[in-house]
């Protein structure tokens, strides 16, 4: 047993978070694609457009069926080989593709079910003033369904800024990669470890009060 | 000129309109009576699609709908020529009062944003709740929902307003408040058609009385005349039953 290098830690600290940046871009741009992606999905799975419905499901199934690192290597280091066009795709593409793809699926069924959970009466409401299929999902349904599905939205952008720390076995200096490198020079593993899990959840943390908070401004319509 | 012609509605094996024949004047307000599951609701459903009819033709001024091969422009077109109001008010939860009468205008008719705001403040002050503008439907009593359900079904200016027993899911406090702005709508020559349990408000409002029973209409006239001499043994049985 040996004590805490403790002035080690406080220096990496500066060290790791300028990769913050990095870490939380990727994920940003991974959620919103994916919300996107996602709405689009849901969508569709919901009106079941024939030959197309059966796409999704197998879209859905495959991304939530195999591990996010398995579809990150599949990315990055399988396709080039079948498809040269690839090879210029660079380890942060690559990780924003994977996780835009791999949490597209599972928040398609998180919002595929908070669709079928508005009300009723709110379809008709919307169908009663003529309004088109994709008005009444623009203008009522979805923002209604946002309510419903947000707490578990948060929780999947939550794993997914974790999730970002896989795009260093594809060779992008992030937060964990920054991490591994300096570790690697100071021998003192358990500490910088230690730092990088502290500073991601630290970050979880920030969103968490986020959360509580997007979550009063969406219920406000709803307060008796 | 509304003309509403064999239309007919099966739920599996059971007909619950069996060729029903209706014409409506300009301006005109019929009010449909009858035992529950008689049909009655199903048939303001269908005129407006919510629920799709199997046979029948629906025509609203120029536009002309044959249900069997109605398509998706045709059903848009005969919900835009309607209002519909529901008896769970069925206001859309994300939107104030002022955005529940604001939303068809603006979404369906395109009107300028200006323009369909003044004209849904115009309709709040006219039902009494120009202080419930930024309200939303959760925190509205149930007569104060249904209010702005009747006035978003008067913004849009419809040829016909359909009106599915809006009192029936009331507490006996707000039914009276409901009636009053359902009053106030008829004065202004609205073409309605009115379901309801309310047989004292019917006989006051009604130009006409449709009495249904199992799917088809059974006798119908002035309130007076279905009121004080109803011919049918059905239309008298019922009659004898709600009026206690």
């Amino acid at each position: 047993m040996r004590g805490l290098d403790l002035d080690y830690m406080l220096g990496l600290v500066p060290v790791i978070l300028s990769y913050v940046p990095l870490t939380l871009a990727m994920a940003a741009a991974a959620m919103v694609l994916a919300l996107i992606l996602a709405v689009a999905l849901a969508v569709e799975r919901v009106i079941r457009v024939p030959v197309l419905d059966g796409l999704v499901l197998l879209f859905i199934s495959f991304f939530r069926g195999t591990p996010l690192l398995v579809q990150l290597f599949l990315f990055y280091y399988g396709l080039p080989q079948v498809m040269s066009f690839l090879t210029a795709i660079d380890g942060v593409t690559a990780a924003v593709m994977g996780l835009t793809l791999h949490f597209a699926a599972y928040m398609a069924e998180t919002i595929r079910a908070a669709i079928t959970g508005v009300d009723r009466s709110q379809w008709e409401a919307a169908q009663s003033v003529g309004m088109t299929q994709a008005q009444m999902m623009r203008r009522v349904i979805l923002p209604q369904a946002a309510r419903i599905a947000a707490p578990t939205l948060v929780n999947y952008f939550i794993d997914m800024i974790k999730g970002t720390s896989l795009a260093f076995t594809l060779g992008v200096t992030e937060m964990m990669g920054a991490t591994q490198k300096e570790a690697a020079g100071s021998f003192l593993y358990f500490e910088a470890f230690l730092v990088v899990a502290i500073l991601y959840w630290i970050m979880v943390e920030g969103l968490s009060q986020a959360q509580k908070r997007l979550e009063i401004f969406l219920n406000r319509a709803y307060a008796r | 000129m509304i003309r509403i012609e064999g239309l007919t509605k099966r739920f599996g094996a059971t007909t619950v309109l069996d060729g029903i024949d209706l014409q409506i004047g300009r301006g005109e307000r019929v009010v449909v009576i009858g035992p529950s599951g008689t049909g009655k609701s199903t048939l303001l459903r269908c005129v407006n699609f919510l629920d799709r009819p199997d046979a029948g033709r629906i025509s609203i001024g120029a536009i002309s709908v044959d249900a069997a091969r109605a398509g998706r422009a045709d059903i848009l077109a005969l919900r835009r020529a309607t209002a519909f109001v529901f008896q769970n008010y069925g206001l859309f939860a994300n939107r104030s009062a002022l955005g529940n009468i604001m939303e068809a205008l603006v979404t369906v008719q395109k009107r300028p944003r200006a323009e369909a705001e003044a004209r849904a403040r115009e309709i709040l002050s006219e039902t009494g709740l120009a202080d419930k503008a930024d309200s939303y439907p959760a925190s509205l009593s149930g007569g104060q929902q249904q209010r702005v359900g009747i006035g978003r079904a008067m913004a849009i200016g419809a040829d016909l307003m359909l009106f599915d027993e809006p009192t029936s899911a009331l507490d006996p406090e707000w039914v009276g408040e409901v009636l009053d702005l359902m009053r106030s709508v008829a004065q202004t020559r609205q073409t309605m058609l009115i379901v309801t349990h309310e047989m004292r408000f019917a006989r006051e409002i009604a130009d006409r009385v449709v009495f249904m029973d199992g799917g088809r209409i059974v006798e119908q006239g002035p309130p007076a005349r279905i009121f004080d001499a109803p011919r049918d043994a059905r239309l008298r049985r019922f009659l004898a039953r709600v009026s206690g």
